[in-house]
Parts: C-alpha cells; sequence; structure tokens
C-alpha cells in the first residue's frame, strides 16, 4: 500500500458560520419572541401597543413638556407636563409645614436616616452597634427636628412635615414594632394560657381590621381615654398607631420562623440548663430572624409604603403636603404631575428596598440548597 | 438504671421543715408561671378599667348618652350613591347598611377585576415571549412598589382631569368618559333581570351536580363523560330561556347629553371608579407574583410526566399544574383579598361614601364615637373573618387529600 494515500484532508476547509438564523440576533429574536404562532401574534400585539402608547408619552411627558416656569399660564399654554409644579412646590412638598429657613435641618435628617439605612444593607456591619448607631441617628434627627437645643430654633412636632416626616415614621414603626412583634410572637406561643390567649386575641383583631381604623382610634379615641388634661401630641399617636399594626402583622412572620426551628434546638438548649430568656436570646431568636428576614423586608417595604396613611388623619407627611401644595388655585391644575412626581419619589425608595430584599433571599439561601 | 440514678445518694432532698417556705413557693414552676400570668392580665385589666372609666368621665361631661339607641334616630345626610335608596331622613342604621353595601360592592368587583389581571400578568410573567414576561415583570415592580393611597388619589387625579360632558370622550356614541365619570348604556329596569340572575345561580348548582355525577359514574363504570359542553349549554340557556319567558325586554338606557350632564344609562362616579382601579391594580400585581410562585412550585418532573403519559396541553394545566399550583396560591390570596377588603377604607381619601367614611360622618354628627367605632370594627372584623373562612373552605377542597 502505498503510504501516499491519505483519507484525511491535508488541509481544512474552513468553519462554516451556523445558519443564518440559528445563531446572534436572529437566534435571539426566534427564540424569545417568534417561537411559535401563538407568540409571534403576542409580540405583534404588544409592540402594538407600544407603539401606540410610547411615543405620545414621551412627546408629553419630554418634548413639550414645561420644566422651569414660575408662571403657570406658561405651563397652561404647553400642550406637554408641567414639570415646574414641582420645581416650584419641591420645598412645601418634601418639607411641609417646617419653618422655610430651617429646611437644611430637614435636609440633613435626611441625609442622616439614608445614610444609615445604606449602612445597614452592608452584611459586614451587621452588629449590637449598628442598633446603637440606629439609636444615635434616630436622637440626631429628632434634635434636628424638634430644635431647642443647640441654638437651633424650637420646632413643635405640629411643624413637621414632608420627607423627614415620612422618614422618621417609618424609622420609628420599625425600630419600636421590631421588639414588640418578637414578644408577640413569643407570647403566642407561650405555655402559660392568659398570656398566649391575650397575644392571639391582638393580633388577630389588629389584623382584621384597615389601618385606618387603627389610626383613628390613635388619634381620635385615644385622648378620650386619658384622664382630663394630658394630651400626647399627635404626631406620637400616629406613630403608636403604626407601631400597634406593623408589631402585629411582623409577629406572625416571627412566629413563623420560631416554628421553623427544629424541636432539637429548643430542646438542646433545655438539656444544658438555660434559662428561657437565655434559650430565647442565644439559641431560638437568632436562628429565627434569620429565616424570616426576607419575609420581615417585606413587611417593612409594606411599612412604608403605609406611612403615606397619616396623611387622612391629617399630618403632613410627603403624600398630605403635596395635597396641601395643591391648595395654590394657580397649581391646582398640574395635580397630576405633582402626584406622578411623589409617584415616582416612593417607587425609587421601595423598589430599591424590595431590590436588597432579593438579594439577601439569595444571599441566605446560599448553602441551604434543598 | 434510671431509677438507682434517682435515689442515689447525691440527689438534694429538700431541706425538711422549710418546704413552704418564700423560696420554695417562688421556685415552683406551676406558682411561678401563675404569677406571671396574673400579674400581666391584672395590668392589663387594670389599665382597660383606668382608660373607660376616663371615657366615661369625659363622655358624662359632654353629656353624651350611651348605648346604641342612637342608630334608630333619624340621620340626617346623605350619602353620595349607594346600592340601596338613603334619604337623610333614614335612620342611622340604614346609613350604616348603605355604606357596607358601597364597601362590599366596590371590595368584589376589584376583586373579581385583580384576579383575573393577577392571574393573566402571573402566566404573563413566566412567558417564553421575552418581550411579554418583561412588560409584566414591569407593570408588578411599578404597581407594588408604590404606595396604594398615591395610586388612588392618582386615579382619582386622573378622571377629574378629564374634559367635562359637553366635551366628553366618547366611545362610539354609547359611553362617555368625562370628569363626573363612566357612563354606560344599561339595560331599563324590569323584574325579568334579577330572575335571570336566580336562573344563572340555578343553573350553576345544577351544573356542579352534573360534574359531581359524571365524575362519580366514571368511577364506577370507567366511562368518561363530557358533560363540558352540556354544562356550558346549561349556563347560557337558563338565563336566556327567563329572559325570553319575560317576554324579552330589549329596552336599554342609553345615556344622552341634556344641559350640563348625561341623562340615563348608568354612571359610575369618578370616586368608585378611582377606588376600583387603586384597589384592583395595586392587588393585581400581588396575585400575579402569588401566582407565579404556585406555578413555579410545581416540579418539572410533573409536568414531564404528564407528558410522558401523553395528556393533551390543556389536560397538562388542568389536571397536573393548576390542582398543585392552587394549593400554594389558595392561603397568600385569601390573605390578599382580605387586605384589599380592608384597604377599601382609603375611599375616605377620595370621597368614595365607604363605611370608614360614613362612619366619621356619624361620630360627627350623632358623637356616640365609642359605639360606632365598636360598630365599624365589628363590621370589618366580620367580613374580613367571613372571607378567611371561605378560602379555608376552598383551601379545604384544594390541599392534598391523603386517603
Amino acid at each position: 500500500m502505498s503510504a501516499s494515500i491519505s483519507f484525511a484532508t491535508p488541509k481544512s476547509t474552513p468553519r462554516r458560520p451556523p445558519p443564518a438564523l440559528e445563531a446572534g440576533v436572529l437566534l435571539w429574536l426566534r427564540r424569545n419572541l417568534f417561537s411559535s404562532a401563538y407568540n409571534t401574534v403576542l409580540t405583534v400585539l404588544a409592540l402594538w401597543a407600544l407603539f401606540v402608547t410610547i411615543p405620545d408619552f414621551i412627546v408629553w411627558a419630554f418634548i413639550e413638556a414645561v420644566w422651569w416656569t414660575d408662571d403657570p399660564q406658561a405651563c397652561r399654554d404647553a400642550s406637554g407636563a408641567c414639570w415646574a409644579v414641582v420645581v416650584e412646590k419641591h420645598r412645601v412638598m418634601l418639607f411641609g409645614t417646617f419653618p422655610y429657613e430651617e429646611h437644611w435641618r430637614g435636609v440633613i435628617a435626611i441625609a442622616l436616616i439614608v445614610g444609615m439605612a445604606i449602612a445597614s444593607a452592608f452584611k459586614r456591619l451587621w452588629s449590637y452597634w449598628l442598633f446603637v448607631a440606629w439609636l444615635g441617628v434616630t436622637a440626631a434627627v429628632l434634635v434636628l427636628l424638634l430644635g431647642g437645643v443647640f441654638g437651633l430654633t424650637p420646632t413643635g412636632t405640629h411643624q413637621w412635615g414632608g420627607l423627614p416626616l415620612t422618614l422618621l415614621m417609618f424609622v420609628g414603626t420599625v425600630v419600636g414594632g421590631m421588639p414588640l412583634a418578637v414578644f408577640l410572637a413569643l407570647g403566642r406561643r407561650s405555655r402559660l394560657p392568659a398570656i398566649k390567649a391575650m397575644c392571639v386575641g391582638f393580633i388577630e383583631i389588629v389584623r382584621g381590621v384597615p389601618l385606618i381604623t387603627v389610626l383613628f382610634m390613635a388619634s381620635l379615641m385615644f385622648p378620650l381615654f386619658m384622664p382630663e388634661g394630658v394630651t400626647i401630641n399627635k404626631f406620637l399617636r400616629a406613630q403608636i398607631g403604626m407601631i400597634l399594626f406593623f408589631a402585629a402583622y411582623a409577629a406572625e412572620i416571627v412566629r413563623g420562623g420560631l416554628q421553623a426551628i427544629p424541636r432539637g434546638q429548643y430542646e438542646a438548649a433545655d438539656a444544658i440548663g438555660l434559662s428561657y430568656w437565655q434559650k430565647t436570646n442565644r439559641i431560638i431568636l437568632p436562628q429565627a430572624l434569620r429565616i424570616v428576614l426576607p419575609a420581615l423586608m417585606n413587611d417593612i417595604i409594606r411599612a412604608f409604603k403605609n406611612t403615606t396613611f397619616v396623611s387622612i388623619i391629617g399630618l403632613f407627611d410627603v403624600l398630605g403636603a403635596t395635597a396641601t401644595a395643591l391648595e395654590d388655585p394657580l397649581w391646582v391644575l398640574f395635580a397630576l404631575e405633582a402626584y406622578t412626581f411623589i409617584f415616582v419619589l416612593y417607587f425609587v425608595f421601595c423598589f430599591s428596598m424590595s431590590k436588597y430584599s432579593e438579594h439577601v433571599e439569595r444571599d441566605l439561601s446560599k448553602g441551604r440548597n434543598l | 438504671m434510671a431509677e438507682t440514678l434517682n435515689v442515689g445518694p447525691n440527689r438534694r432532698q429538700p431541706p425538711k421543715g422549710s418546704r413552704l417556705g418564700l423560696t420554695e413557693i417562688w421556685n415552683n414552676v406551676g406558682f411561678r408561671n401563675l404569677a406571671y400570668q396574673v400579674l400581666v392580665v391584672g395590668s392589663v385589666l387594670a389599665l382597660a378599667v383606668f382608660m373607660v372609666s376616663n371615657a366615661q368621665d369625659a363622655m358624662e361631661r359632654r353629656g353624651i348618652s350611651t348605648g346604641f339607641g342612637f342608630l334608630f334616630q333619624e340621620a340626617g345626610f346623605d350619602i353620595g350613591e349607594g346600592l340601596i335608596a338613603f334619604q337623610s331622613t333614614d335612620s342611622f342604621l340604614r346609613a350604616y347598611a348603605t355604606a357596607v353595601l358601597n364597601t362590599l360592592k366596590v371590595s368584589v368587583l376589584a376583586i373579581v377585576f385583580a384576579t383575573l389581571l393577577g392571574v393573566m400578568l402571573g402566566i404573563a410573567r413566566l412567558s417564553s415571549n421575552i418581550l411579554i414576561a418583561k412588560l409584566s415583570s414591569a407593570y408588578v415592580e411599578v404597581f407594588r412598589n408604590t404606595p396604594q393611597l398615591v395610586q388612588i388619589i392618582f386615579w382619582y387625579t386622573v378622571i377629574t382631569q378629564l374634559p367635562p360632558p359637553k366635551q366628553a370622550l366618547s366611545m362610539m356614541d354609547v359611553a362617555f368618559l368625562t370628569n363626573r365619570g363612566f357612563i354606560v348604556p344599561w339595560p331599563a329596569d324590569n323584574p325579568a333581570y334579577s330572575w335571570m340572575v336566580v336562573a344563572f345561580a340555578v343553573a350553576c348548582i345544577a351544573a356542579v351536580m352534573l360534574l359531581r355525577w359524571a365524575d362519580a359514574r366514571r368511577r364506577v363504570t370507567g366511562q368518561r363523560m363530557r358533560v363540558f359542553w352540556l354544562n356550558a349549554a346549561l349556563l347560557v340557556v337558563a338565563p336566556l330561556a327567563t329572559w325570553i319567558a319575560f317576554g324579552a325586554p330589549t329596552e336599554v338606557s342609553v345615556p344622552e347629553l341634556k344641559g350640563f350632564n348625561f341623562v340615563g344609562g348608568l354612571a359610575l362616579s369618578p370616586e368608585f371608579l378611582a377606588l376600583l382601579l387603586g384597589l384592583s391594580l395595586y392587588i393585581a400585581a400581588f396575585i400575579a407574583e402569588i401566582v407565579r410562585s404556585g406555578i413555579q412550585s410545581v416540579g418539572k418532573g410533573q409536568i414531564e410526566a404528564a407528558r410522558a403519559i401523553s395528556l393533551t396541553r390543556g389536560d397538562t394545566y388542568r389536571k397536573i399544574i393548576l390542582p398543585q399550583a392552587l394549593r400554594v396560591i389558595v392561603p397568600p390570596a385569601g390573605a390578599q383579598y382580605v387586605s384589599l377588603v380592608k384597604n377599601s377604607s382609603l375611599g375616605v381619601a377620595i370621597g368614595y361614601p365607604e363605611l370608614f367614611n360614613v362612619n366619621n360622618t356619624i361620630i360627627t354628627l350623632s358623637g356616640h364615637t365609642v359605639e360606632a367605632i365598636g360598630m365599624m370594627m365589628a363590621i370589618y372584623l366580620s367580613i374580613a373573618f367571613a372571607i378567611a373562612a371561605i378560602i379555608n373552605l376552598y383551601n379545604r377542597a384544594v390541599q392534598i387529600k391523603e386517603r
């Protein structure tokens, strides 16, 4: 046999590209948008809907919009959105009835709370000190908003408003409500029948009625139940209502965590002779709270959204302050733009919290791949 | 072994003579538990007595009598809209009835819309069509992450900024969208319609019974009976037959512009529309998430197994995915419905005459703060518990039946 005969080609033919439909953009389009007749119809319908709405929206919101003017007539003449209302009224919307010259204190308060919230997002910083820092920041915010010390003009809670009020109400609700929630959850699982019954009763009643009725009770009924002459200010009363409502919901979530701890953990703690509080503090709660953290985050986001309810009982949170700003007859026509702005403002806060909570959930489920 | 340990020499005997000492009593678990409970219950009771006596003092000072007698007094105010007629000369009790019906009207409609939209969005989020999936997830993120009250006020602002009746946005000249609300044609009043509803309800019951009978028969004989079309026919024919029996009334009240407003048709008020939109669009986002996680909770193996035994696509959905997904979906969806009904109280912010709103008026006019708030709480609690009970019943029906 001759050695020169070879069945393998000495030189390789150039590699051919895959068929056009099986690669790159076309493949992606075919897989994700036109995989079947049904999907094609859906895609065409969705594209048509977007085509009908989006260009008009862009023209209204950006191209024809009025951004800077202090003359409402200029807005009326324009066919687009009047974002000037936000520019014109942003001080009232963000700070409510807080004295104009003192708004810088509100700005610092917002910065402190948002800064602390961002710091709390880092797992490395999670410790006992974070809690202490929160207490410190809360105290600093209270000093800033109340004034009366360090040469700050005193400003009563009746002057509070806007974003500082919303944020403080939110922080107060979570910081005050969490410990109460833990106690209620422990009480609901208590062996002592009277305590259990009271906790169950409280949780179920509060969860069965609307938040607004709880706030209404706190703002209208509470003074009635106090001895004559004793008054608690409106902000604090609303805060108490918010805390009770949050605690009732969070208690149910914490209870879920407590139930998820294997019995062995309780028994082991008993076996080495820990007292009830040692067992709860060092063995059960650290595990239970970790399990329910994502679910708690949902409740915390809801607490943030629920701060808007205080505008109904006459506090000037961002929503209430916006309604006040729109009482100006010159600008009331542009209420839609003002509400769109706070819609976006709330969305930014809640969306970042919800994205963070998804991240925590993924993080916690690592290494627990069941 | 255990017994020898217990009687061993190391076991400490209780010191004699001091069995009833204070330390021993304090260290007794039963006594301690009792003491804690007495302490807590006692302090709560003391607080309650203190507060109630304060309230009674305050009432006496203001000269307000207590009791529910005021319910039968003349209300003296009007309610903007309602399913039953209400005048200012009617009693407070009737005002409550009107308000509760308004709350239920908006809640029931919102639950229906939220469920339909939520299920569609939930399925769309899992679509293989990336455009549909992304659009649906954008909707969910936007509506879930903004306060419901802001949404309700936003919709109210949108509706009140629509053109006035004279320049109404017309839909083929029969339905009109204006700043006074949405005006649609509506069949003129006729007893036939209420009987059609009754006929439909009877047909529903008959259809369920037929399904059960067919199922029982299949179990015994192994023969499958397709009752779907029969049932569908039943549900259509029964109301239709009633309609014809009543002389087939075709009179429809069409809205017409007279002066500055529309006459005739059915007018849905801006408050009602805004609340309906706010409630249903918000809850739909949550239902969508619940439906998505429910469908995702069904194992892939289940679907593959269904395909392996060559079930059709529809049968796979109906008989494999849906029953398993419902187990995960029903309990949280029920919680959302309860939350929807409770949040209908936000109608107060835009002036929709629901329970909370009307209750505020009643408190102002009658002065019976404690009783009125008690009434309102009791009504909300019973609605919440009623929904929870219905959901529990349904939940029991879809749960795994272990035999």
